[in-house]
């Protein structure tokens, strides 16, 4: 399958290079030419310079044409943004945004956006480890009622 | 009138102090520290600082009872986000998102977010005006732009003067709605005889703007 990743950080290098290493077609975006040396010199994928809410830089990584996108920006905005433009204009089947505020994540999956939430996730599993409980399900770690504490109330709601 | 002001930049502090002036209720949101001191200092109690684009921010600003969301931030990103969360988590009525980009209008209404301004566009197309003088003017877009009325003053050199509209070779789907001579303004019908010095006013669609001007002006795009 063709994919497409948002973002040539620690995770979407890295999704990039076990995507590519098992025979999958990857384009990788990113705005600064640097962070392409993350993949190494042993990469097959396409790298593409430009900024992933832009349609011209999606569709150069063959976004018309892709299975699956994943944006893993260090921004959350630009993966909520890039991952609806994927999902309502271009219909691709899989889209995943990995977004670093809990509420933001829950809010986006609720409106039918996947998300990934590596706070929660991070935090939890360090959680399980360190007080010996049995790892859980991804659902579980992102749950964020049954994890972060009722938000502070509404000063200005009168 | 509550308004929420997303983003204490230039735009959202003179949008705010505006609103304030006009006896409005007004909360501006700003994140960076030092910005927000400033913005305290002038607008006291209704500055907030914060991140409008978290819920917890925007449930502290009363999003829940507010009128009237305008992210004006300078990133299109952050204002989309910001006009979705105040939607959809608080439902507020009217959402309005400052773009930067453009081509991102489109986008915007795509994604649910149907108020959006950009200074951009605005000026481009206040210099477009000014750079087709005497040619085709644009007054405004229509369907989204997809169509545009425009107006057009024929010269001496028309290939259109002296001729009837019905004989010409205008594009598909335009249609001149109006000719306006001295005082007067008459409604156009195929018999009509355009004469040096009308102005015309034209539905044409955006695409055909090239050919509309041909048909009544003789040439192609305005020489800058």
């Amino acid at each position: 399958m063709h994919v497409v990743i948002l973002g040539c950080g620690r995770v979407g290098a890295t999704l990039a290079m076990m995507l590519a290493a098992e025979g999958h077609s990857v384009a990788i975006i990113d705005r600064d030419r640097e962070s392409f040396r993350r993949l190494g010199r042993g990469f097959r994928g396409k790298t593409i310079l430009g900024i992933g809410i832009d349609e011209d830089v999606l569709r150069k990584a063959g976004i018309e044409r892709a299975d699956g996108f994943a944006a893993t920006t260090n921004g959350d905005n630009t993966n909520i943004m890039s991952a609806q433009i994927v999902k309502v204009k271009y219909k691709v089947p899989r889209v995943i945004a990995r977004i670093y505020d809990p509420l933001r994540a829950e809010a986006y999956k609720e409106l039918g956006i996947d998300t990934i939430s590596p706070t929660l996730l991070g935090a939890g599993l360090c959680r399980d480890f360190l007080t010996g409980r049995p790892w859980r399900s991804i659902e579980e770690y992102q749950a964020v009622r049954e994890t972060l504490p009722r938000s502070p109330g509404s000063e200005r709601s009168r | 009138m509550y308004v929420i002001v997303a983003g204490g930049g230039k735009v959202g502090y003179y949008l705010t102090k505006a609103l304030h002036g006009a006896g409005q209720e007004v909360t501006i949101i700003e994140k960076a520290r030092r910005r927000f001191d400033l913005l305290q200092e002038e607008f006291g109690d209704a500055a907030l600082l914060g991140d409008a684009c978290e819920v917890t921010t925007l449930d502290q600003a009363g999003a829940a009872r507010a009128d009237l969301v305008a992210a004006v931030t300078g990133d299109d990103e952050d204002n989309l986000v910001i006009c979705q969360m105040a939607k959809r988590k608080f439902n507020v009525k009217r959402v309005i998102a400052r773009i930067n980009n453009p081509k991102n209008e489109v986008t915007f209404q795509l994604l649910g977010i149907d108020e959006t301004v950009s200074s951009t566009k605005l000026i481009y197309s206040l210099i477009e005006q000014e750079v087709e003088v005497a040619d085709v003017i644009p007054l405004t877009a229509l369907r989204r732009g997809h169509l545009e009325l425009v107006e057009v003053a024929l010269p001496e050199d028309s290939p259109a003067v002296n001729r009837r509209v019905r004989d010409l070779a205008l594009p598909h789907n335009c249609m001149l709605a109006i000719v306006v001579r001295g005082e007067t303004a008459e409604s156009v019908h195929g018999d009509t005889v355009l004469r040096r010095g009308d102005i015309v006013v034209a539905i044409t669609p955006s695409a055909s703007v090239q050919q509309f001007r041909a048909a009544l002006l003789g040439r192609g795009a305005p020489t800058a």
